[in-house]
C-alpha cells in the first residue's frame, strides 16, 4: 500500500477507472495537458490519451451539456468543474437536466455522470471559489453528494461514483488535498455511497460532521477528552443521501450531538441532519441539539476567512454547552 | 444551393497595426488624433504599470499582497483602449484589468486591498464608474449590455466598456452579451484580450473560428481585430468604437492579440507546462513598450530621464499605496455582516451579536 495525500489518491481513483472501463472519459477546463490547476488528472492525458482525457472550452454550461450527451452513447463522464463556485453557470446542466434525465425519460435512461469539483474555504481563494454549496445540490432531487475527508475515503468514493448509474456530485476539499497522507490501496475498491463512518468513538456527545472539519471536530474531540469529555465523531462522507441510521444509533447511546459544518448555517445539510434527528431520535436526547457552522454572510473576502471559519475553539465550546445543558 | 464559404469572412478580419514592432507607422490612415501631451501620457502609463506588475510580483511572493493576476505584455491593450475613455463612460473589468481602473479613477490602495481580498478594496468611489473586477468569466459581458441599455434610456452619450480574455468568448455569457447589445443597439464596447491562452488552453481549441473578432457577424456587431501591442492601433480601434457607439451606430466587438509573458496568476499556475519559450521570446519581440518607445524617441518625446522619473514615480506611489492598505482597519465578520443588506434580517441580526461579543473577547 502506497501512501498518499487526497490529490493523489483521487488521480489513482481516475486511474484505476480509466483503465478498468473503456467508457470513463475525462474533461473539464485545463485537465489535459496542465493536469488539472490542482494537479489532479496530472498524468493522465499522456497516458491515456487525450480521447479520454481533455480540455473543455471555457464553459461550464458545455461541459455538463457535453456530460449529459456522452452518456447517450454508453459513456460514463467524469466533468470536471474548476472551482466549485463556477457550477452556477452549469446549473440548468446539472440540476436541470442531468438529475432529472433517469425521471424524465420514466425511469429508462440514467445518468452515470460524475461531477467533481474543488471547493472549501482556508486558502485564500478570490471569490466564488470556496463556497461550501453542497446544500444546494442535496437539495436538489436525482443527484448523490459526497465529500470526502480523507485519502483513503476519497479513492473508494470516487470509484463508487464512477460506478454509480445516477449522478453524484463529488466534492473536494481544498484545504484536504495536501495536508496529510493516508494508506491508500492499490486498484479497484469501493466505499459505499451514502454510508457514514464513525471515525472516533465516544461516549458523551456525537458530534456529526464532513469534509474538511472531520479534522477540526477530531481536535475539538481530542481537547474535550482533556476536560473528560468523551465526543464520537461521525464522519458523514456522503451529505445526500445522508445515512440516519448511524447518526441515530450513536444518539442513543450519547444522548447528545452536535453538528457541524463549514457552510453557512441558512438551510443547509446541518439543519437537514438537526430535523432527522428531531423526527427520529428527539426522545433520546437530554439536550438541544447543537450547530456550529459559519455565519449567514457571503463566502468572505481572503483577509477574513480565519476568523469566519469554524474552529475547533467553536466545536469546544458549542459541546460543552450541549452537555452541560 | 449555396452556402457562405467560411474563409470569405475570415478575409474581412484582417489585423489592424499602426505601429509596426520597429516603431514606424505602417498605416498612415489610422494613426489615431493624439497630441504630444497625450502620446507620453500613455506610454508614462504603460511604463508605470510594467513596474507596478514587477512589484505587484514581487509583492504577492513576499506574502505581502494576495490575488494577482499578471500583466506584463498587455499594457497596450490595456491602457491604450482605457485611454479612448471619456471619465463618464463606465468601465467593466476581469480581475486581470485592474491597472485600467486605476487610470479610470480607482486609488491605487483599493486595489491592493482587493487583491488581499478586504471589502474596502471593493468599495469603487462614486465619481469612478467602474463595477468591482470580475472573476466569473463572462459575466461582465451582459452586464455592460445592461449598463449600456440604461446609458441609452437616460439619453447619456457615453459608453459602457468591458474586458475580457479570449477564453471568456467561450462562455454562453459572451454571446448573450453582444447578442443583447446588438438586440438594443446599445452603446457598448467589448474588448476580447486575446493573449492566446485561457490559463492552460490554447485559443485554438476554444474554436474553430480563426478570428474571435468575426463572432461580431452572428450578433449583426461591428468587430475588428487589432494588433494589441500597438498601442495606436489598439488607441484608434477603441475610439472608433466609442464614437460610433456614442453616435446610435451600435456596438462593437474588438479583438486585441497580445501575449501575458508571466503566470496566469500568481497561485501556482507554471506556464512551462503548456507554453514554449520559442513562443515567448516570439511575443516578447513584440513588445509595446518597446515599440512605442522607439516611435515617442523618434519625435522627442520621450528620453531615459523621463522613463526613470516614471519609474520612481510608480515605485513611490506603489510603497505610498501599500502603507496605506497595512494601515486599514483589518477587517472582521461583523464588517461582513453589515454590508450583507441594506437593513439585517433577523439571523444575521442575531449573528452580529454573537460576533460582536467574540470579536470583543
Ligand atoms: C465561470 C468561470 N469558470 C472558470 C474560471 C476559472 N478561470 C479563471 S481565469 C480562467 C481563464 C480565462 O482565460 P481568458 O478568458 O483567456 O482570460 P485571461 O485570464 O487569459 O486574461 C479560468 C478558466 C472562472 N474564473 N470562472
Ligand atoms: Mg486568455
Amino acid at each position: 500500500m502506497a501512501q498518499m495525500t487526497m490529490a493523489q489518491a483521487i488521480t489513482d481513483a481516475l486511474r484505476t477507472q480509466l483503465k478498468n472501463d473503456d467508457n470513463v472519459v475525462i474533461f473539464g477546463e485545463d485537465v489535459g495537458q496542465n493536469g488539472g490547476v490542482y494537479r489532479v488528472t496530472e498524468g493522465l492525458q499522456a497516458e491515456f490519451g487525450e480521447e479520454r482525457v481533455f480540455d473543455t472550452p471555457l464553459a461550464e454550461s458545455g461541459i455538463g451539456g457535453l456530460a449529459l450527451g456522452l452518456t447517450l452513447n454508453g459513456f460514463r463522464p467524469v466533468m470536471e468543474i474548476q472551482f466549485f463556485g463556477f457550477v452556477f453557470e452549469a446549473m440548468d446542466a446539472v440540476v436541470s437536466q442531468i438529475a432529472r434525465l433517469r425521471y424524465r425519460s420514466g425511469g429508462k435512461h440514467g445518468a452515470p455522470v460524475v461531477v467533481r469539483s474543488p471547493f472549501g474555504g482556508g486558502v485564500k481563494t478570490p471569490e466564488l471559489h470556496a463556497d461550501s454549496l453542497e446544500g444546494l445540490f442535496a437539495q436538489s432531487p436525482g443527484l448523490k453528494v459526497v465529500i470526502p475527508s480523507n485519502p483513503y475515503d476519497a479513492k473508494g468514493l470516487l470509484i463508487s461514483a464512477i460506478k454509480d448509474n445516477d449522478p453524484v456530485i463529488f466534492l473536494e476539499h481544498m484545504k484536504l488535498y495536501f495536508s496529510f497522507r493516508d494508506e491508500v490501496p492499490e486498484g479497484e475498491y469501493t466505499v459505499e455511497i451514502g454510508k457514514a463512518n464513525i471515525v472516533r468513538e465516544g461516549t458523551d456527545v456525537t458530534i456529526i460532521t464532513y469534509g474538511a472539519m472531520v479534522q477540526t471536530s477530531l481536535k475539538a474531540a481530542d481537547k474535550l477528552a482533556e476536560e473528560g469529555i468523551n465526543a464520537e465523531v461521525i464522519d458523514l462522507r456522503t451529505v445526500s443521501p445522508i445515512d440516519v441510521d448511524t447518526i441515530v444509533e450513536s444518539i442513543k447511546k450519547t444522548n447528545r450531538a452536535v453538528v457541524v459544518q463549514e457552510a453557512q448555517k441558512q438551510a443547509g445539510i446541518a439543519a437537514t441532519v438537526v430535523a432527522e434527528i428531531n423526527d427520529r431520535a428527539i426522545l433520546d436526547l437530554e439536550a438541544p441539539v447543537g450547530r456550529v457552522t459559519a455565519p449567514d454572510t457571503v463566502f468572505p473576502y481572503a483577509a477574513a476567512e480565519e476568523v469566519w471559519l469554524p474552529n475547533d475553539k467553536d466545536i469546544v465550546e458549542k459541546v460543552k454547552e450541549i452537555v452541560n445543558f | 444551393m449555396s452556402t457562405i464559404n467560411y474563409s470569405d469572412v475570415e478575409k474581412q478580419f484582417e489585423t489592424l497595426q499602426v505601429l509596426n514592432t520597429d516603431g514606424e507607422i505602417v498605416n498612415k490612415d489610422a494613426v489615431p488624433d493624439l497630441s504630444d501631451e497625450q502620446l507620453t501620457e500613455l506610454m508614462r502609463r504603460m511604463v508605470y504599470t510594467r513596474i507596478w506588475d514587477q512589484r505587484a510580483i514581487s509583492l504577492n511572493r513576499q506574502g505581502r499582497l494576495g490575488f494577482y493576476a499578471p500583466v506584463a505584455g498587455q499594457e497596450a491593450s490595456m491602457l491604450a483602449s482605457q485611454f479612448a475613455l471619456e471619465k463618464e463612460d463606465w468601465l467593466l473589468p476581469s480581475y486581470r484589468d485592474i491597472p485600467q481602473l486605476v487610470f479610470h479613477g480607482l486609488p491605487l490602495t483599493k486595489a491592493f486591498l482587493y487583491s488581499r481580498g478586504h471589502f474596502v478594496g471593493g468599495q469603487i468611489p462614486d465619481d469612478v464608474h467602474a463595477l468591482m473586477p470580475q472573476i466569473i468569466i463572462a459575466a461582465q459581458c451582459t452586464q455592460a449590455a445592461g449598463v449600456a441599455l440604461g446609458l441609452k434610456k437616460r439619453g447619456k452619450k457615453n459608453i459602457a466598456l468591458t474586458y475580457f480574455g479570449d477564453g471568456a468568448t467561450s462562455q454562453g455569457d459572451f454571446y448573450e452579451g453582444i447578442n443583447y447589445a446588438g438586440a438594443y443597439n446599445v452603446p457598448a464596447v467589448f474588448i476580447s484580450q486575446n493573449n492566446h491562452f485561457a490559463i492552460s488552453v490554447p485559443v485554438e481549441k476554444q474554436t474553430k473560428a480563426k478570428t474571435l473578432a468575426q463572432k461580431a457577424i452572428a450578433a449583426g456587431i461591428n468587430g475588428i481585430q487589432v494588433d494589441g501591442m500597438d498601442p495606436l492601433a489598439v488607441y484608434a480601434a477603441t475610439k472608433t468604437a466609442r464614437e460610433n457607439a456614442v453616435a446610435g451606430e451600435g456596438p462593437t466587438l474588438i479583438e486585441t492579440l497580445t501575449y501575458r509573458y508571466g503566470p496566469h496568476t500568481m497561485a501556482g499556475d507554471d506556464p512551462t507546462r503548456y507554453r514554449t519559450e520559442e513562443l515567448d521570446n516570439e511575443w516578447e519581440l513584440k513588445d509595446p513598450l518597446i515599440r512605442f518607445r522607439k516611435y515617442l524617441e523618434g519625435k522627442n518625446l520621450w528620453s531615459k530621464d523621463e522613463e526613470e522619473k516614471t519609474v520612481e514615480q510608480a515605485k513611490e506611489d506603489i510603497k505610498a499605496a501599500i502603507k496605506e492598505a497595512d494601515q486599514t482597519p483589518k477587517q472582521k465578520v461583523t464588517d461582513l455582516i453589515n454590508i450583507m443588506n441594506e437593513q439585517l434580517p433577523n439571523n444575521l441580526r442575531e449573528q452580529l451579536e454573537e460576533y460582536r461579543e467574540k470579536e470583543s473577547k
